[in-house]
């Protein structure tokens, strides 16, 4: 019920913003930016996916990015240096195997060393990243397998723009078939409910006979595959790979996720609320592109805007035990 | 006598070097309602622990229906009819109330695939058992106390249950809770359930046992049917001590009060509260959970200033608006709930009992490591806080010590007047009688004392006189000598 009005908070604050954006900027509401925006949410969304899966738990994934970079640059120069022709499909399988590698790393630390998920991770990010700069390099690649530049070409639809044109590259189909999934795995099948049940209260999660050991390895494994997937994803859809365009990025993809309506203590969030989140700051930047304010207000605003909305729903929560007291105190009298 | 469902035999288990259970003996009858009664750390916890699969014994048999199982796994002990409901419910907050009660059966059985249909008429059919009537789709945290329980129950009931063990089902109900579950349990055992009740409350045990087996240091004392027993036998064999019945409340000692409270009121919790404590005086107020007496308490003390009202300390009115103005003032509150508001469990037994007064133990403005050690040995014995070290975490203590480790910390700041919420709650019979002895000679020293508490025993055993809240308004005041345990508590849930 409350991730519900959740979202549709979220919804109505956008309707606001897109609104008073396009009165300031009519370009806003075209069919091309709007493209435009959804393209450039895909890898966001993706990462956001496999971050909330990990929050969803209860515990919280830095090392992301890093494993998306790691995967994306070392799959990039692996299929450069074997000449590899094809499509991309076995790249993309390679990459979210490194990914999930790395994420069982995590697992290992986190489930057999009882480190606490934040610090774990923390380690792992630095210790990935350290390698990928060490022994496999910095500098961005611009020259790409063929496979990779066809599949960023590939376009579901395509609109004319004031410039040019704007199409919808079909790796928006990957964010759709990753989130269809998550949502599949985490509300249909028992593990997801046991990703739930493990965020909700970890005990008795163990109690009632649960593998948390099991749960936690497909947790951090699944995050890293779907962070290797989005890496290489932005490698073809910027046509380059540069391990430093995704590093760093984990925090505003975890306030996208919280935005969405994410438990930031688990056991609580949903895909369609992940997606909105990281739609509603795809927007938020956008927008302040368009009414032409710097680039630099994005971080205060972003802030802004995830203090407001934890604010609203801390209130809300007091409300509700205070109404709660109430009735206890109703059927006390009878 | 029917046939026995689950017997121990020469269980021995210890943990690095310390041994929790000696030779344990114990036998579950089909359909009976046994109490597995001792004080805190006499080895009950991990007694359950050996029963659900959760650990293994290091020595010794577990027969269950009749069969050997030396290496119980957890789940293989809930296939075998063998269910916890644990004293903090391990219930899903997150979750629905039908996927709390349905997911064991789902584990257990290794369903891959969620079928919420299917689930729901599990958890219905549960509930419906139980007779209790919670929304389906409701959210666990949603849920009262007392309701959270009985999912929890119903959760336990699946899976063909044969025994149910009852970790110290009541600490968390009220007294009309209490009865509801005492009913659950009761058609529990109608339809064929075994109950193992692990509890130290003496009342509880003669209202709904049949059977009785007690722990002492790990070892077994003694067991029987409940009728061999009173409660004086059942103190000795429990705690070694005689049982007391007597009043213990001393004298006031000053025709002024040392608190006086007057219109007190705070919009939602409680309003026009008047009264007054006198130095050697234990005042009770009694009422039930929501009755706006935790408020009150609160509210005197600072973490939860009052909108309306005074207080006064030896006649000069104060402003409490936080507990930092509240000590400044002489007033020491001891919380209810030890685990979250009191203790740092993960922080030594010294540090905790220092740290309200940190000045003390302090010499410009640096804290004196040796002067603390010093200071909180005092306490430790003192209060007899059970402890071979007292620079261990509080979590290695029992409840009742940790209790007293809450209450050295609030007798060293020097208070004049002491709020004692609920100081017994999940403490052991032993301790409870030690704590009540303290309160008494704190009293005896000059000291003011609001003992606030609703367990009618603990209210007459230590006060002369007590208020009763109900609804956030004090009801009347009343004399101890004219009730007894029962009389006060048909009042108390009037």
């Amino acid at each position: 019920m409350k991730k519900q009005r959740n979202e549709t908070m979220l919804l109505i604050v956008m309707g606001i913003v897109i609104v008073i954006i396009s009165l300031i900027n009519p370009q806003f509401l075209t069919a091309y930016n709007l493209i435009d925006m959804l393209r450039s949410s895909i890898v966001d969304g993706i990462f956001a996916i496999g971050a909330m899966t990990v929050l969803i738990s209860g515990g919280i994934d830095i090392s992301f990015p890093v494993i998306g970079a790691f995967s994306m640059y070392t799959t990039t120069i692996l299929f450069q240096a074997i000449g590899y022709e094809g499509n991309v499909i076995l790249p993309m399988l390679t990459a979210a195997l490194m990914g999930i590698g790395l994420g069982a790393l995590n697992a290992l630390f986190i489930h057999v060393f009882k480190i606490p998920t934040f610090i774990a991770t923390l380690g792992t990010s630095n210790i990935i990243s350290g390698l990928l700069l060490t022994f496999i390099g910095s500098k961005a690649i611009m020259n790409l397998p063929k496979g990779f530049t066809a599949f960023s070409k590939s376009s579901l639809l395509t609109v004319p723009a004031q410039v040019g044109k704007s199409s919808l590259p079909a790796a928006f189909l990957l964010l759709i078939a990753v989130a269809v999934t998550a949502w599949f795995i985490l509300n249909h099948t028992m593990l997801g409910r046991g990703v739930f049940a493990v965020g909700g209260n970890i005990t008795a999660a163990q109690r009632v006979g649960f593998s948390v050991g099991l749960i936690q390895l497909f947790i951090y494994c699944f995050a890293g595959c779907v962070a290797g997937i989005a890496g290489l994803t932005h490698t073809c859809l910027v046509r380059t790979s540069n391990p430093f365009d995704v590093i760093g990025t984990e925090l505003t993809i975890i306030a996208a996720v919280v935005l969405g309506g994410t438990n930031i203590t688990g056991g609580r969030g949903t895909v369609r609320g992940t997606l909105l989140g990281v739609f509603m700051i795809t927007v938020i930047s956008n927008s302040l592109i368009m009414i032409g304010i710097s680039t630099y207000w994005q971080r205060a605003v972003l802030g802004l805007l995830i203090i407001c909305s934890v604010t609203i729903s801390a209130f809300q929560n007091k409300k509700k035990n205070l109404s709660r007291l109430h009735i206890q105190k109703a059927g006390g009298q009878r | 006598m029917s046939e026995c469902l689950l017997e121990l035999k020469g269980i021995y288990k210890s943990f690095g070097g310390v041994k929790a259970l000696q030779d344990i003996y114990l036998q579950v009858f089909a359909g009976e309602v046994l109490c597995l009664a001792g004080e805190n750390g006499c080895g009950k916890s991990t007694l359950i622990k050996i029963i659900s699969g959760f650990y293994r014994p290091d020595q010794g048999s577990i027969f269950l229906n009749g069969k050997e199982h030396a290496q119980m796994q957890l789940r293989e002990a809930i296939r075998e009819g063998i269910q916890i409901v644990y004293q903090d419910f391990s219930v899903f907050p997150n979750l629905t109330v039908y996927e709390n009660i349905a997911v064991n059966t789902m584990v257990v059985n290794r369903r891959k695939i969620v079928r919420r249909k299917e689930m729901m008429t599990i958890a219905g059919q549960a509930l419906e058992k139980l007779g209790a009537d919670i929304p389906l789709h409701a959210i666990v945290e949603d849920l009262s106390v007392a309701n959270k329980q009985l999912v929890a129950i119903a959760r336990a009931i699946l899976n063909n249950a044969k025994i149910i063990v009852f970790d110290e089902p009541t600490s968390a109900l009220t007294g009309k809770e209490v009865k509801e579950l005492f009913k659950v349990i009761r058609s529990l055992k109608e339809q064929g359930i075994s109950i193992l009740f692990v509890s130290h409350k003496l009342d509880e045990m003669f209202d709904i046992c049949d059977r009785i087996s007690i722990l002492s240091n790990g070892k077994n004392v003694i067991d029987g049917p409940i009728s061999d027993f009173d409660k004086k036998k059942l103190v000795y064999y429990m705690t070694g001590k005689e049982y007391q019945e007597k009043s213990l409340a001393g004298k006031v000692q000053s025709s002024s009060p040392l608190l006086e409270v007057e219109n007190l009121g705070l919009e939602g919790y409680f309003k026009n509260i008047s009264f007054q404590v006198y130095p050697g005086e234990v005042l009770g107020i009694t009422g039930l959970l929501g009755s706006g007496r935790t408020e009150l308490a609160k509210a005197i003390y600072g973490l939860l200033p009052a909108d309306t009202g005074t207080i006064r300390i030896e006649g000069k009115e104060i402003t409490v608006r936080s507990a930092a103005q509240g000590l400044a003032n002489h007033i020491s509150y001891v919380p209810e709930d030890r685990l979250t508001e009191a203790l740092f469990m993960e922080q030594s037994i010294t540090g905790n009992i220092v740290l309200q007064s940190i000045k003390k133990v302090s010499q410009n403005g640096m804290f004196q490591k040796p002067e603390a050690g010093k200071q909180a040995a005092h306490w430790v014995e003192h209060l007899h806080i059970k402890t071979q070290e007292p620079e261990n975490p509080v979590s290695t203590l029992s409840g009742g010590n940790q209790q007293k480790v809450v209450l050295a910390r609030n007798l060293m700041s020097n208070p004049k007047l002491l709020i004692l919420n609920c100081p017994t709650v999940g403490v052991d019979i032993g301790s409870k009688m030690e704590i009540s002895l303290l309160i008494q000679q704190v009293a005896k020293e000059g000291m003011a004392v609001i003992l606030i508490s609703d367990d009618p025993d603990e209210i007459l055993t230590n006060c002369r006189r007590f208020l009763m809240m109900k609804n956030g308004k004090i009801q009347q005041e009343y004399k101890s000598s004219d009730y007894t345990d029962s009389t006060l508590y048909a009042e108390l849930i009037r």
